[in-house]
């Protein structure tokens, strides 16, 4: 492999400009002493102290946490048994399960958003019932578990079957030799589907923002429905501050964990 | 491990949460408010009005999927000819702020941009004096910025596995620099180009959070479809999200004739 030269290390250079120049200025507003988030002066840092007194705030973080770790326990468990149960499927049904399992994936969200409080309020017109926190789950639950069946399926098929059966034979029934063994194999898949999904429902926004109700709001539509106010703006580059630092210490741990796994291995 | 009962569960799921809703968005569509069978919300969405706002979300969505093509596609080249933990490191490097929510990261913009912001202020020092904000160049700047890494992952992967043997025989056989560009890696890179597209031109065709924040001056497709959530006119809402819906998936189907399917895939 050659060493990149100049031009190649230029346009790198101007495209990472590109991606953190957004993050660089929410930094620096962060810090900022003026209200307004064009005039630079003065150093504070009572913008991050903002971020704690504001109960809404709090409040829809909570909420966000809550619904992100409910919808990727039950979409991991939902997709885990999905993919072994349609592993055993062969030809056309299998196609059909792979395509409709896949709108959610391919389908803009705005439609996606949009055909669900179609439901809710459809359904909720029968039942009597207002969109919130349930629905904002369920609807988490439908994109989140596709794709961990997405990531489930492959283990599945680099599992050796062998394994299972030789479990049965040495005297396990279905239930025992299913946690005993193909747990473990498919572990690897398990978690990235149930990492994918907390993450994919912490950062979620339209498909929240359409089926959330007037009453209820995780974090994102909380920044959504305050991007007008001119004094949040500065708490909410505070917000996006730490956010970022949150981020960049789970990658650093996880990066580290997975060299020294490696390392293990080798 | 036979068992397909298994997968029962989110078969059922899928028709509840999938289709049932797809179903909902075309019968609303063709529902009049109080009930009945009627054209009139198809008849206003293809209106010149909301036509025109149609267009012109596919055209900013075509010129933000072709900026983002060109420039991604040298930057995924640079990348692929890297060494392999350096290549690691730059793609770790540009999903990163992908993990800050995206509100955030605009409102990073909308401060940059924004009547005496930095870019603004800099522009009219040299004598281009006129707002930023609110321009269709702002958002599509918008649109390229949120969407390509999407163009970036894709374009890498199927460059980096680009075998070196196929370069150096096109070397050996005299081929220029040029030539080895349009004839071996271009045809290999098809596929991570169809995909590319399909990520970027879907989503941005379809968003309207970006006009939100950046936008002013026209409204695309989605921003009509929010105004119609917010009104709470669920039928002609339908009936947009149907028309946007249709003209996906002709999207998606020509673009998959161009491509190996598989590789398309997630």
């Amino acid at each position: 492999m050659k060493k990149a030269k100049i031009p190649s290390k230029l346009y790198m250079l101007l495209i990472f400009l590109f991606l953190y120049a957004p993050i660089a200025v929410l930094f620096v507003i962060s810090f900022n002493e003026n209200k307004s988030a064009t005039t630079v002066e003065g150093f504070t840092l009572k913008w991050y102290a903002e971020v704690f007194k504001d109960s809404m705030l709090m409040d829809s973080l909570v909420n966000s946490l809550i619904i992100a770790l409910l919808s990727a326990l039950i979409s991991t468990v939902l997709g885990t048994l999905t993919s072994i149960g349609i592993y055993n499927f062969k030809g056309a049904p299998r196609k059909l399960f792979q395509t409709v399992s896949n709108i959610p994936i391919i389908n803009p969200e705005i439609v996606t958003g949009f055909s669900l409080l179609l439901l809710f309020t459809f359904v909720g017109t029968l039942f009597r019932f207002e969109m919130g926190f349930l629905t904002v789950l369920l609807a988490h639950i439908g994109f989140c578990t596709p794709y961990v069946i997405l990531s489930v399926t492959p283990k599945l098929r680099q599992m050796d079957n062998h394994i299972y059966e030789a479990a049965l034979d040495l005297g396990c029934n279905q239930l025992k030799a299913f946690f005993k063994v193909v747990l473990f194999e498919l572990l690897p898949g398990i978690i990235s589907g149930f990492l994918i999904s907390f993450t994919y429902s912490l950062d979620d926004f339209v498909i929240s923002y359409f089926t959330c109700g007037a009453s209820f709001q995780t974090l994102p539509i909380y920044i959504f429905n305050n991007n007008r106010i001119p004094k949040k703006i500065p708490m909410f580059c505070a917000l996006s501050v730490m956010l970022f630092l949150v981020i960049i210490t789970i990658l650093i741990i996880v990066n580290i964990s997975s060299i020294k796994a490696e390392q293990k291995d080798k | 491990m036979k068992s397909k009962k298994l997968a029962i569960p989110y078969i059922i799921w899928l028709f509840a949460f999938t289709i049932v809703p797809l179903v909902l968005i075309a019968t609303n569509a063709f529902q009049g408010s109080h009930g009945g069978f009627t054209l009139d919300n198809i008849a206003k969405a293809w209106s010149s009005e909301y036509l025109h706002a149609l267009l012109y979300s596919l055209e900013i969505a075509f010129v933000s999927t072709l900026i983002c093509l060109l420039l991604a596609y040298p930057a995924s080249y640079i990348i692929s000819q890297m060494k392999a933990r350096t290549q690691a490191i730059i793609t770790m490097l540009i999903t990163i702020p992908m993990w800050m929510n995206i509100l955030l990261r605009l409102l990073g913009w909308y401060i940059l941009l924004q009547n005496g912001g930095p870019i603004h202020t800099v522009l009219s020092l040299l004598g281009i004096d006129a707002p930023i904000l609110g321009t269709d160049a702002a958002v599509v700047l918008g649109m390229v910025y949120e969407f390509l890494p999407f163009m970036i992952m894709p374009l890498h992967t199927v460059m980096s596995k680009i075998d070196r043997s196929h370069i150096e025989a096109a070397q050996d056989l005299g081929a220029n620099k040029f030539n080895i560009l349009r004839k071996v890696i271009f045809p290999l890179s098809v596929p991570g180009i169809v995909s590319g597209i399909t990520m970027v031109f879907v989503p941005s065709a379809s968003t309207f959070i970006v006009t939100k924040y950046l936008g002013g001056m026209h409204l695309m497709i989605g921003d009509y479809i929010e105004a119609a959530f917010l009104c709470a006119d669920r039928n002609f809402g339908a009936a947009l999200a149907l028309t946007l819906m249709v003209i996906i998936i002709i999207f998606m189907v020509i673009t998959n004739r161009f491509g190996d399917e598989e590789a398309v895939g997630v």
